[in-house]
This record gives structure tokens, sequence and C-alpha cells, in this order.
């Protein structure tokens, strides 16, 4: 019933990802239009989780399972390996407790997938080198309303899967919705990966 | 075609008898009842298009519209079912009805046995949400409904829709369960227990044969009523509604009312004690003690949704301490773990446990959403 849904230039690659079928779980999925994709292009069946009231009333118009929670509180409600795959599509710059929730996503996923705008983006570095916090598509927002609170690079989030015991099985890096082959950190707006638990994915659920 | 919500207008209720006997969940048998419920809009020619409207502790089938000569009786559900309203009869064609053991019209503790020619009094069987369920189902048999596109309730009538999909999962599309728990707690039951006391304690209840004596047990459903109100609200709403205003402004230094609130209770208990039947009163809440889908599966809610095949909407209000979203949170985190279709919204209401009769906004707005996409 509703219209064609804008497509974040994530959506592809997480959507290349996912296999057929999948069992997917989407934090901060916002009016649920990656569920929906995914629904569409991989079959995949699953959840959105959201806070904000009028998110879950579009996911609700979009036909997509939501799960009204507070993220920041963890994924109590989920079962330990439950999903296919926890998708956390640019929100982890969001969040106040970073760790808790990385930890979380691959307790309950055998498989995660982050994506988030990176900080390193060498137009980002431009603006703050001309002496102002940065406003892009990937961060379209001015420093005094922005919900992003923990801004990274692609560097910084490798060296934190590094410290974490998080292993990245796949990465793929995006300017203006095109791969970016070299240089990653300085030429890459956005950042996608696809993440489990050293040692392999979370335990099967008994 | 989108017209500005009004009333179902004028309405008249029905009724339907049985006369297949009906085993109950005690082992008891009705032999044979009476069914009054009422509708609205039109079942199209698939009817494919009903929603059943399940009714909490004091309600009844009459959830929409107004009757002839008593305009002033609006149904209990008028602001979420109408034209062009969040459950739009327009779109859908909706049932209400009044549970077996009620006392609105279907059979209960006040109607006459036929086997006694007299009322059944105390003899009328423990009914259970099993049981009504039952009943309503064999009703929406013979109004040529085999499946319902949502069955609706808030509280006990969440309850209902729950175990609509437990027992007939394919007979249902969409279980909306609003404000409810998949059992009750230990303090739940504690606060019925007090109201059931407070009727057979009263002197006037005598033994619940009290229709022979021309009394009711009204001290006894007034303090039943007072209670349950206390527990339909939440501290804060109470206090923006009351606070500690004074009805005559001053302190009396008595016992009779001092304070807004007590007049108010009082006020409901007297009200409540005019119309509704002790015998329905202690019935429904034992349905609701003995309401526990998960107790058939070990204690695992999980196992007893695993046969469902609803769609679920469960709604719970933040300030509801009667069944708090703890509560539905329980309901929600069962269908997760056996992968229903379910979707979990928790709205920021102050009314307490009454927020699901209330005109909210964000909830009538998401009840209308999920409907919009139910294929009627």
């Amino acid at each position: 019933m509703s219209a064609a849904l804008p497509r974040r230039p994530d959506f592809d690659a997480i959507a290349a990802w996912v296999k057929p079928g999948a069992h997917v779980l989407d934090l901060g999925c916002g009016d649920g239009s990656l569920l929906r994709f995914l629904r569409e292009a991989r079959q995949a069946t699953g959840y959105g989780v959201d806070i904000a009231d009028d998110n879950v009333l579009a996911c609700a118009r979009n036909g997509v399972n939501v799960i009204q929670s507070d993220l920041e509180a963890g994924l109590n409600v989920f079962e330990t390996g439950s999903f296919d795959y926890v998708i956390l599509s640019q929100t982890l710059q969001a969040m106040k407790h970073t760790e808790r929730i990385v930890k979380e996503i691959l307790r309950v996923g055998r498989e995660g997938i982050v994506s988030f705008p990176n900080f390193g983006y060498w137009r980002v570095r431009a603006q703050l080198m001309a002496g102002r916090m940065p406003v892009s598509s990937e961060l379209p927002y001015q420093w005094y309303d922005t919900p992003n609170i923990h801004l990274f690079t692609i560097a910084d989030f490798e060296g934190f899967c590094r410290g974490h015991g998080v292993r990245i099985l796949d990465r793929v890096v995006l300017t203006a919705g095109r791969s970016v082959s070299a240089a990653h950190n300085l030429l890459g707006a956005m950042a996608v990966y696809r993440l489990d638990r050293c040692g392999g994915g979370a335990p099967v659920q008994p | 075609m989108t017209q500005a919500p009004r009333s179902v207008g004028l309405v008249a209720p029905l009724d339907m008898a049985f006369h297949e006997p009906l085993a109950l969940k005690s082992g008891a048998l009705m032999p044979a009842y009476t069914l009054r419920y009422e509708t609205y809009g039109e079942l199209n020619a698939t009817r494919s298009n009903a929603i059943l409207v399940c009714h909490a502790l004091n309600a009844s089938h009459h959830v929409a519209g107004w009757y002839e000569g008593d305009e002033r009786n609006v149904g209990w559900w008028d602001n979420l079912i109408g034209p062009g309203k969040p459950v739009d009869t327009e779109q859908f064609f909706v049932v209400g009805v009044n549970n077996l053991g009620g006392c609105h019209g279907s059979t209960g503790p006040a109607s006459v046995n036929p086997a006694t020619g007299r009322p059944w009094g105390a003899s009328f069987p423990v009914v259970t949400v099993e049981d009504w369920v039952e009943a309503q189902a064999r009703l929406a048999t013979r109004l040529g409904i085999e499946r319902f596109a949502a069955v609706i309730g808030g509280s006990l009538g969440g309850m209902q829709a729950l175990q609509w999909a437990v027992a007939h999962p394919g007979r249902v599309g969409l279980s909306i369960v609003v404000a409810a728990a998949p059992k009750l707690s230990a303090q739940n039951i504690a606060f019925n227990e007090v109201a059931r006391q407070a009727i057979t304690t009263d002197p006037d209840f005598h033994g619940g044969d009290y229709y022979a004596h021309g009394v009711v047990p009204r001290r006894g459903l007034r303090l039943a009523r007072m209670l349950g109100h206390i527990t339909y609200l939440s501290d804060d709403a109470m206090a923006e509604k009351f606070g500690r205003e004074l009805r005559e402004g001053k302190l009396k230094f008595g016992f009779d009312v001092d304070f807004q609130i007590e007049s108010y209770l009082r006020h409901q208990g007297d009200k409540f004690s005019g119309y509704f039947d002790a015998n329905t009163y202690l019935r429904i809440t034992k349905a609701l003690d003995y309401f526990d889908p998960a107790l058939a599966h070990g204690g695992n809610l999980a196992a007893a949704l695993a046969g469902a095949r609803a769609r679920f909407l469960v709604v719970s209000f933040t300030s509801d301490w009667r069944f708090s979203p703890a509560r539905s949170r329980e309901i929600v985190k069962a269908l997760l773990d056996t992968r229903r279709e379910v979707t979990y919204a928790e709205i920021d209401a102050p009314h307490g446990h009454d927020a699901f009769l209330m005109d909210d906004a964000r909830y009538h707005a998401l009840i209308r959403a999920t409907l919009d996409q139910v294929p009627a």
C-alpha cells in the first residue's frame, strides 16, 4: 500500500550478505525500510527494534514487525543465538553504550552487520580543517541537533574490533553509493561490516 | 474514501440461542445457553472482514453506538470503533459479544435454569477464558464467520484475543492483545480474592442464591468495585484528577467523605452495584485467576504459543501497574522465541490500566495502521 521506500546506500551491501530466508533483527530500524527491503530481496523474516513512537507507527504502516524497546537497555528480550543476523545500520554512532551493544549483537546474532558514517572521510576532515563540524549526506545534522554522540573512523572501528574479540568477516566501504577500493579511511564516506565473535559465532541455541 | 470519524449510531442487541451442550473446562456441562451480541458494518461476500471484540471485567457486547431511547448509553469502545475510526466499520464487520456467565443478556447466574425454573445462582458453573472463546467460536460459526480478520481485546479481553490464537490458529488472522498479561501474578489474584470476599461475606449474598430473597449483595459489590477501580488508575492519574482535594473545602473530623477521591470511589461503587451481578463478578475474577495458557506446557509460554498462526499486535501502557509493560513483554518474548509475527508497542500514557479505553492518538494510530495491513 505504501509507495516505494527510500533505499539507503548500505542496503544493497547488507542484502548481498544476508542469506535467503534468514532470520534478521534490525536495531534502530526507523521506518522498517531495510527489513522490508530484505523481506522482498531475500525473503528474510524478523523484527525491527526502535524506541521512537513515530518509527513504531511507520513500521506498522510498512507491514514490518517492530518491538518498541530501548537499545541502551540491552537486548534481554532476545535469546542468545536466536537470529542469523543482527543489524545495526547507521545507529552505532548514536549509542551511549557502544561496547555493550556490540557485545549484545554478537550474543543474539550468529553474525552482526554494522554500518556507520566514516568520520575519517576526507570531506569530513576538510570541514574540520576549515574549523567547522562536518555536515554531509552521511552526517546530515548540525552540531547542536545531532543524535550522533560517538563519531568514529574506519581505523577506530577496526581497532575497537581487535580489542574486543570481534572478528571482521567482510567489509564494504562506500562513497556516494559506489564501492571504494583503496585508502578506505580517507576516501570512504560510509563503511559496512559483517562481524562475528573471535573463535566462531555465537553459541548455537540449545 | 476517507470520511471524518463518526459513531455507528443507533444499534440494537441480538440474541443467539445454542442447544448443543458446551463442555466447560471445569468438567461441567452447559446444556443450552444464549449469547447476546451486537454487530456493526457489513460482512463482505467472502466473509473475510470480521473482527471480534472481547470485553474485560465489567463491559459487554455493547461496544459502539447507542440504543434507541437511551442515547447516553454509548458503547464502551466507541472511541475506537465506528465509520472512519481506527477499527473502521466501513471496512470491517465488527462483532461484540457478552460472555457466557455475564449479566448483560447472555446466559449467566441470574438467568433462569430451565431444569429448575429458578435462577442458576450459586449453581452456575465457573467459566474460564477458554470456555468463553469456545462459546464465541460457536457464535462465529453461526454468523457464517469461519475466520476472523482480527480478534481484539484489552485486559481480560486481551487474554481472550491471545487464547483465540492458541485455540483456533486457523480462525484468526490478527490478534490484538492490549494491556494484558499471560497469567495473573500473586498480587493480581490477591486483589481479586479481596473483591470476592467482600461479596461473599455480604449478609445479602445468601451463598449466591440472593435472587430468591429479593436482595443483592450491594455492599460487597460496591467494595469490590472500589478496590478494582484503585487498580485501574495510576498513582499519577489519581493525584492529577483528585490530589488531596476536599469535597467540602475542610476536614470534618469524622468518617464520612472528606476527600474527593473517597467521593469518587463511592460513586463508582454505587453505580456499579446498581447494575452488575455479584455472581458474574465472582466468576469473571476466577476466569482471570485461572487464565494460564502456559500451564499445559509445563509453564513454557513459548511452547503454548508455538502453534499460533496469527500476527500479533501487543500493546502496553507505561503507567499500567495492574498489568504492567513487563507482563506484556512476557507475551512478546514468548512470541519472539517461537518466531511468531509480532509487533509490540509500549505507549507512554499516564492513565494506568484504563489507558486501553482512552482515546490516545499514538495507540489508536497504531491499531489503525495495523488493521490497514489486514487483507479484508
